[in-house]
């Protein structure tokens, strides 16, 4: 299968601007060097804490933010330095669903008005009532009694449904989905992540799927990129993610969700990891996870590890040191 | 230590009243950990608020029940009591430790503040013991982050902060709101730990509020599950997690994606959403929702009912015939059993 979407050591910079003259004074390096690809059909995972620019990294892709180097390519096509009119095509393909169901809708139109308009920005105009009723329909929504409401009439997980239908409305093949469900709540998450895995099936789409939640990436992601301080630490298929990650990073994560089952999670043992995350506008020397990882040397404060593979198939791991089958049944699920 | 007896808080709204705590009962032992877990708008965080009757009073009214602490009523405590009892006796944490901060404080002083509202001190003393706090809850090199702004601290260093502020006058009673709901994993472990560390070192009594029933699986002695201001069922953390008696906390345990689960499982779909308490359902609140909902659910408002020593559940199907319904259920949705 080939690769729908590729992104090739990708960049992305902030200027820092200081004083009267706003000198630039140094660079925020949200993104430093990733590089992933997604295949058709599948659904890619990025987890990561806040600040290890994977906003960033969903605005690059859907063409919201210019990287400073390196390459994306959709369909085999590059677009870092397309022109307006040549993102205008690209989009038809690729949409975006955002984290916060209140401020994505506008809240002056109706939800009628929201799924409608990027069909009318693309010109699909043909059967325009009953396309917006059947993308109602498709997300859950009931068309005769929601059609001419306001978004402030519906609650998160119906808001974050309009969403999802503006964004299915054009048939796009890429869907990029940035925390599309941290914002609801639990029992409502649920039906969210139910509807993005229908839809899948039923449209054949493609998702870049975001989120902080390990639970979530878990459950729902056919390949997992974990993600910290701009660069990728571990890629691997959502198996091996759960039972055989290696990056002590990845390690860390894993056993830091809580998990609802009080005999395993009063059993399991827990990494802890000291300290804070680095500035990305000063980040360590070397492997930038030196500074916090429990089985670095001095070897990992000068080189940077680059991922690859090392003794698990289909998994690509940035680290000298990866968790061995021993050590990782010790932090046992 | 503490008892709640048939609590009521209304929120007096222009929409209407609110009836965000309807009825709730229950104790806590000294030394042990109470988790309180809901969904938003169920009434877990007026709940919080009104064991130190910090809710602002209007909207908030306490028409009926009684708060005990110690064998005082706080409802009917006069404000000098309230006052001296609030952080000396009770204290909270909250969510946001940004706003419960004041940003324009060094943190040594917010802290020093703390410690001798409630303990006569000699300003050097206080200092002392304001650092000795601040290594308590693991800040690195205390006595040069005193000087600084809560605004140079991260998230889950402003949380310990705070942690360390509510132990100032070592509490008996530590409430805390969503303490690690603004944090990233890695951080919440870190704070998840400390609490645990403080209740061991100093024997505090904790009330937890969460809506990740994770936090609650790793701290809690004791779990109340709150929906729609009420109490639908409260026991053992085993009781709630492997002997499950209510249909919404059953349903919710089956609605959260898993770390620990395989990849074809499918999550249970709740229909709908929390309900507007203005205009709560007829008969069992969380019937519109519930999987298990039968006529008779429309007409009655079940109590908590005994199901277990010290288990109760609010729910009109007897425990065989939810056990019956439970496998029904499961496999009408495809989610897990057990």
């Amino acid at each position: 299968m080939t690769a729908l979407l590729e992104i090739k050591d990708l960049h992305v910079h902030f200027p820092i601007k200081n004083g009267v003259l706003q000198k630039t004074t140094g660079h925020v390096k949200a993104l430093n060097g990733i590089d992933l690809n997604v295949k058709k059909g599948e659904i890619l995972g990025i987890v990561g804490e806040s600040g290890c620019g994977k906003s960033t990294l969903a605005r690059s892709i859907v063409g919201l933010q210019k990287p400073t180097s390196g390459d994306i390519l959709f369909d085999g096509n590059t677009y870092t330095d397309a022109s307006a009119k040549e993102l205008y095509e690209l989009r038809r393909n690729m949409q975006m669903v955002f984290q916060d169901p209140y401020t994505s809708l506008n809240p002056r139109m109706k939800v009628s008005e929201s799924i409608a308009a990027p069909l009318k920005a693309y010109k699909k105009t043909k059967n325009l009532e009953s396309r917006v009723k059947e993308l109602m329909e498709l997300v859950g929504l009931n068309p005769d009694d929601h059609y001419n409401r306001l978004p402030h009439e519906f609650s998160g997980g119906q808001r974050q449904r309009i969403g999802i239908a503006r964004a299915i409305a054009l048939e796009p093949q890429l869907i990029v989905c940035d925390e599309p469900v941290s914002a609801l709540d639990v029992s409502v998450q649920a039906q969210v992540i139910n509807l993005f895995q229908d839809l899948q099936k039923k449209l054949d789409l493609t998702y870049v799927f975001i989120a902080h939640d390990l639970s979530v990436i878990n459950h729902i992601a056919d390949r997992v990129a974990v993600m910290y301080l701009g660069k990728v630490m571990e890629r691997s298929n959502r198996e091996s993610f759960q039972t055989h990650a290696q990056h002590p990073y990845t390690n860390a994560l894993l056993s830091a969700v809580p998990l609802p089952d009080p005999d395993k999670e009063r059993a399991r043992e827990r990494i802890v990891l000291k300290g804070e995350l680095p500035s990305p506008a000063n980040p360590p020397s070397g492997c930038v996870f030196h500074t916090r990882c429990p089985k670095a040397t001095e070897f990992c404060k000068t080189n940077i590890p680059v991922p690859e593979e090392r003794g698990v198939p289909g998994q690509e791991v940035a680290c000298f040191y990866p968790v061995g089958a021993e050590e990782k049944a010790r932090i046992t699920l | 230590m503490l008892e709640v007896n048939n609590l009521h808080v209304h929120l007096d709204t222009p929409a209407g009243l609110v009836k965000a705590v309807d009825g709730v009962s229950f104790r806590l032992e000294a030394g042990q950990t109470i988790g309180i877990v809901g969904e938003s708008g169920s009434g877990k965080s007026v709940l919080a608020h009104s064991l130190t009757k910090l809710n602002p009073e209007p909207p908030a009214t306490y028409p009926k029940g009684e708060i005990l602490f110690e064998g005082e009523n706080i409802l009917t405590m006069d404000k000098k009591r309230l006052r001296n009892l609030r952080g000396k006796e009770i204290a909270m944490i909250f969510q946001d430790p940004m706003s419960s901060l004041n940003p324009v404080f060094r943190i040594g002083r917010q802290l020093m503040e703390a410690i001798q509202t409630h303990q006569k001190l000699p300003k050097k003393e206080a200092r002392q013991k304001a650092i000795e706090l601040l290594i308590d809850v693991g800040i690195p090199d205390p006595e040069r982050r005193m000087q600084d702004y809560p605004h140079q601290f991260s998230g889950g260093m402003r949380q310990r902060v705070l942690i360390a502020i509510a132990l100032a006058a070592r509490p008996k009673l530590l409430i805390a709101d969503e303490p690690t709901t603004a944090l990233d994993v890695t951080i919440q472990a870190q704070i998840i730990e400390l609490l645990k560390s403080i209740q061991k070192k100093y024997g505090t009594s904790i009330i937890m509020i969460t809506h990740d029933l994770g936090v609650v699986a790793n701290l809690a002695d004791r779990i109340l599950v709150m929906y729609a201001g009420k109490i639908v069922e409260s026991g053992s953390t085993a009781d709630i997690f492997y002997d499950t008696a209510m249909p919404y906390t059953w349903s919710l345990l089956r609605s959260i994606p898993r770390l620990d689960a395989g990849a074809s499982e499918r999550l249970l779909h709740i229909e709908g959403h929390p309900p507007n308490l203005i205009h709560p359902p007829k008969g069992c609140n969380f019937h519109p929702r519930c999987p298990f909902a039968r006529d008779a659910c429309l007409q009655t408002d079940p109590p908590l009912a005994e199901r277990g020593t010290n288990h109760m559940a609010a729910c009109i199907l007897t425990k065989p015939e939810f056990d019956k319904e439970k496998r029904a259920v499961a496999e009408r949705k495809g989610v897990l059993l057990s």
